[in-house]
């Protein structure tokens, strides 16, 4: 017991970032799932099980256009597209993490992704707990928030706009920290600059999956040289 | 929105199912007791840079330089995250101000 204790006590601080982003954008969607009449019961079931934000803000739109099973499996696949990425970041990470190997799996978002990316498990804390937390207390402000909208949404208004960079922000530090820590730049580079490139030519909406394969493409058509590098 | 409680019950649980399957995919297809690919474990050292950069233009996405206020905002916000970040390295600190100065200047 006390191992957890201070492990979670470890992990708390780290996610306050994505306590205030999770409570906003959250909320945003218990919000805009009580405001099109879905049951609260819906919107806790998709934060639990789903657990991925912008695919849940998706399923929105795809139930006011109507009832398309099959069509909203496969959105569902190209929109978590990128956490075949995240998946493979992480084989090495997740290994030898025993029986709660499948919750950090399956708990793995984009920004507890990012979080775990950069975090260092003080010496004296489990580093399979540290990890265990940090993902479960994200999973909790989540579930919290969208609940919290849904209950809250047709009460209360008040202008949360521009709250949502909260997680911009994180990105951006993370983006920095990792910087700092690699020697190598080349792949950062390769991230920015394959989005950007996407972005330009497939537009807002459709960039992330051609984005994911120009990354793959350029990694390993350059592998010989970033290797040199070190990849560390 | 009119759907029963059954068809809510599949749409979601389809979805669920989707987004399980994108997280679980690669620990299947490359399980622990088995040697990783040298590829696969090249891609997994270099890959959490790369994507670090996507996410970071995925949440830039829709700004536009050619209408006002010209992603200044953004711009304005970003520098002072990295400038701040730089010099105090305090996550808390980089997040909260440059949170707070970008809800004010789309306010402006």
């Amino acid at each position: 017991m006390k191992n957890h204790k201070a492990a979670i006590k470890a992990a708390l601080p780290h996610t306050i970032p994505i306590l205030s982003g999770y409570i906003v954008l959250g909320s945003a969607y218990g919000i805009l799932m009580n405001s099109k009449g879905i049951p609260l019961f819906w919107t806790l079931f998709s934060s639990v099980l789903i657990y991925a934000g912008s695919m849940q803000f998706v399923t929105v739109a795809l139930l006011a256009t109507g009832f398309d099973l099959i069509g909203a499996f496969m959105m569902t696949l190209m929109v978590n597209a990128r956490h075949l990425f995240y998946g493979i970041s992480f084989l090495q990470k997740y290994s030898n993490m025993g029986p709660i190997k499948p919750y950090l799996i399956l708990s793995l978002t984009d920004e507890t992704f990012s979080l775990l990316c950069s975090v260092k498990t003080p010496t004296g804390i489990s580093e399979k707990w540290f990890y265990f937390y940090i993902s479960l207390l994200n999973h909790i402000y989540w579930i919290t928030g969208s609940v919290l909208g849904g209950i809250i949404g047709g009460l209360l208004r008040f202008d949360t706009h521009g709250l949502e960079f909260v997680l911009t922000a994180l990105f951006v530090v993370i983006f920095i920290s990792q910087w700092k820590a690699a020697k190598n730049h080349i792949p950062a580079i390769v991230g920015v600059l394959s989005a950007v490139v996407c972005r330009l030519i497939f537009g807002a909406s459709d960039f992330i999956i051609p984005s994911m394969i120009l990354i793959l493409l350029s990694v390993t058509l350059i592998r010989g040289p970033i290797e040199r590098r070190g990849t560390k | 929105m009119n759907y029963t409680n059954t068809q809510l019950f599949l749409f979601f649980g389809l979805v669920s199912l989707g987004t399980v399957l994108t997280r679980v995919l690669p620990f299947i297809l490359f399980p622990e007791n088995k040697k990783i690919p040298k590829y696969i474990k090249y891609l997994s050292d270099v890959l959490p840079y790369t994507i670090i950069g996507m996410l970071v233009v995925y949440c830039l996405k829709d700004i536009s330089f050619t209408v006002a206020p010209y992603a200044l905002p953004e711009i304005i916000s970003i520098a002072v995250i990295a400038v701040l970040h730089l010099w105090k390295k305090n996550t808390l600190l980089s997040i909260g101000i440059g949170s707070l100065l970008y809800i004010i200047l789309i306010r402006l």
